[in-house]
């Protein structure tokens, strides 16, 4: 069978898995729907939040960014990784003790304010949808990529898919299928990283592959040989990296509080039965998600090594079938600057921005882009980032059901994220914007068809977003984080650690970081010319991405210098709080 | 715990409990902040002198050693937390 055939294969079997499981976990109350009825073991729940978590984003780009980044690279892997031990120590058992459906909830609750709650889905709805509109996008891309139909109609395909398990089964559903899809994303990740290692090193583990030597006789270390080969190019070295260590630092910090104040991460804790169990499944959730984590920096470093190696200084016409196909594909692009014949690779950027293909073909056959060319460096080759793990089947050598594979994991990483943040807007809009606060005497099943109505409209406005992506979406959807960092968390943790944080603190920290890291981000993305986004015009040297930290501090310290000025918070909450830190009496999820 | 008194007391188990559960969290976040942002970033320059197999030491702990002890610390975290509220008769 050839390539493509095992690709519709592939990807027709695991969309037939899905919507079979979503039939069979059909949810039939609100309960089921929001929380997947409470009684979710805590191993299935890790692998869920593990697919939850890990995006088209993890899947598909992760490798090759820190590939080109290098040491810069860990922001990401610290970053989305540790959140999870500020989850499991700080927020989860805590949150599941006081066992209601949402973040809002909680938030509403705890503050004692309806005010404070809408604040909480204001803040919800603003990070999920910045997040899910990439999602959306990158289903699409997936799609036009492996199955060659139009990236729009590839959007509309995810929409439906979606829209099948997350309306008809809703936390139920998807918890069932995220399993299923952690299970097909992770092996399509590994199986080619394996071949990769054991090509590049001898040795088939990629975490021990990375601290090894290099296959080819030298006896130098990956890392010691890449650290050379790119100094000799004119890059800094692969382990040094080239950020500030402050905006390291920062940014690291806010991809982790923001991982612990994301809502579709959050809410995954409540599904499961006891306060202890969200302890035990956050860990578990690191578990699956360190394999991946931990691999990829293998894969980049491998993927790095091999493109410089088969590609510098080699003729077009002697390049390998892979680079001719993503050439084709639109991901790699090569312009001969010296018109040679040969790929040349340095520092700089072969021409400006992004490529815009033209008809024609250069001297050698290749595709001709009309970018104006950057004169003052001798770099010819234009990479994609998604490069570096979509085109690691074929640089191994591997067989055609390799890459089908990855096609479904880019896939199901995709859709499993798409969906988990289709259930908190949802949830939000029914639970805590209709039942908790406008419409409190709506009945059991008018809210389970308020919570479907509004994953229905959540999905078309995600589906437009991904069609028609505005500017600002591939501007800030790394910023989600940012953002979770600086108006969430705080509220959250401060609602489980202090007894005298009151309703007029909690709000004033909400809206002050959330404003402060918006207003930041904004203008140093979409308001100044991109050529004054850079550290000497930052505060304290601290990019946009990073900024969900001074964000947080702000939140903190307007929180509780206007919590001082307040009235405490009353008897009940005072009692509230103590519930809530002892794990006994952890019923199911329940409305109080 | 019937309490109706306008000042609202924390039993003294509780208050035992949550000060007992404070310290172990105190440990274990300046692990978590040790491992991570002490060795993966702010001592990188100088753990990198060292070599793990062919890692420098910084980098190994920034790529992936601080992963390796976030999953210990949440275990330990697991087991060490059942034994306090054990202890104070607080588990679930």
């Amino acid at each position: 069978m050839d390539t493509q055939t095992l690709i519709y294969l592939f990807v027709g079997a695991s969309f037939a898995l899905y919507i079979g499981i979503a039939l069979w976990a059909r949810a039939g109350s609100t309960k089921e729907f929001y929380v997947a009825g409470g009684g979710v073991s805590p191993v299935v729940n890790g692998m869920a939040t593990a697919a939850d978590w890990m995006s088209a984003a993890s899947f598909l780009s992760m490798a090759g960014l820190i590939a080109f980044m290098g040491y810069d690279g860990s922001v990401y892997l610290m970053g989305w990784t540790g959140g999870y031990v500020m989850l499991a120590l700080l927020l989860a058992p805590y949150l599941r003790k006081f066992g209601q459906f949402t973040v809002p909830d909680f938030i509403g609750t705890r503050y004692y304010s309806n005010a404070a709650r809408v604040v909480a889905v204001v803040c919800l709805i603003f990070i999920s949808f910045t997040y899910i509109a990439g999602q959306m996008r990158g289903v699409g891309i997936v799609f036009s990529r492996f199955l060659d139909v139009p990236i729009d109609l590839g959007v509309i395909i995810g929409m439906a898919i979606v829209f099948v398990y997350a309306v008809l089964g809703g936390m139920k559903g998807i918890t069932y299928t995220q399993v299923a899809q952690y299970c097909v994303l992770i092996f399509a990740y590994m199986v080619p990283a394996f071949f990769i290692s054991f090509m590049v090193t001898g040795n088939p583990i990629p975490q021990l592959g990375l601290g090894s030597t290099v296959n080819d006789g030298s006896g130098m270390y990956v890392l010691q040989k890449l650290d050379l080969v790119l100094t000799d190019l004119g890059f800094t070295e692969y382990t040094s990296g080239s950020k500030s260590m402050i905006d390291v630092f920062c940014i690291t910090m806010a991809l982790m509080v923001g991982t612990a104040g994301l809502p579709h991460v959050i809410v995954r804790f409540f599904t499961v039965p006891k306060a202890s169990d969200a302890r035990k499944s956050a860990g578990w959730a690191l578990i699956f998600i360190a394999l991946l984590y931990t691999t990829a920096p293998a894969v980049a470093a491998f993927s790095r090594l091999n493109l410089i190696d088969t590609m510098n200084e080699t003729s077009y016409a002697e390049a390998p079938g892979w680079f001719k196909k993503w050439e084709a594909n639109d991901l790699i692009v090569w312009r001969d600057k010296n018109a040679d014949g040969k790929v040349q690779i340095a520092k700089g950027d072969a021409f400006k921005g992004k490529p815009e293909f033209t008809d024609g073909a250069g001297a050698s056959g290749e595709r001709v882009v009309s970018n104006e060319a950057v004169a003052d460096n001798a770099n010819e080759l234009y990479v994609d980032n998604d490069i570096m793990v979509l085109a690691n089947p074929e640089i191994a050598n591997l067989p055609g059901w390799v890459i089908a594979l990855v096609a479904a994991g880019g896939l199901a990483a995709a859709l499993s994220t798409a969906a988990g943040l289709l259930l908190v807007i949802s949830s939000s809009v029914s639970h805590d914007l209709l039942k908790s606060t406008f419409r409190p005497d709506i009945s059991e099943k008018g809210e389970l068809l308020a919570a479907r109505l509004a994953a229905t409209a959540a999905i078309f406005v995600a589906g437009y977003l991904g069609i028609y992506p505005p500017g600002w979406v591939a501007q800030v959807v790394a910023f989600a984080f940012g953002l979770a960092a600086a108006s969430l968390f705080p509220a959250i943790f401060m609602g489980i650690f202090s007894k005298s944080m009151n309703k007029e603190g909690a709000i004033a920290g909400m809206i002050s970081g959330l404003v402060f890291t918006f207003g930041y981000i904004f203008y140093f993305k979409l308001m100044v010319d991109p050529a004054m986004n850079v550290a000497d015009n930052w505060f304290l040297g601290i990019s946009p991405e990073g900024i969900g930290v001074v964000g947080m501090v702000i939140n903190f310290a307007v929180a509780i210098a206007v919590s001082k000025m307040t009235k405490s918070p009353p008897v009940e909450i005072r009692k509230l709080v103590d519930s809530i830190r002892v794990p006994r009496g952890a019923g199911e999820a329940h409305v109080h | 715990m019937a309490d109706n008194s306008p000042e609202h007391e924390t039993s003294a188990a509780e208050g035992a409990y949550w000060r007992e559960n404070i310290r172990l969290l105190v440990t274990l976040m300046t692990i978590w902040f040790a491992c991570s942002f002490g060795a993966g970033i702010l001592f990188r320059g100088f753990l990198d002198q060292f070599m793990i197999g062919g890692y420098p030491l910084g980098f190994w702990f920034a790529q992936q050693g601080s992963i390796y002890i976030f999953i210990a610390l949440i275990f330990y975290y697991v087991v060490k937390a059942k034994q306090i509220e054990r202890k104070y008769d607080l588990d679930d």
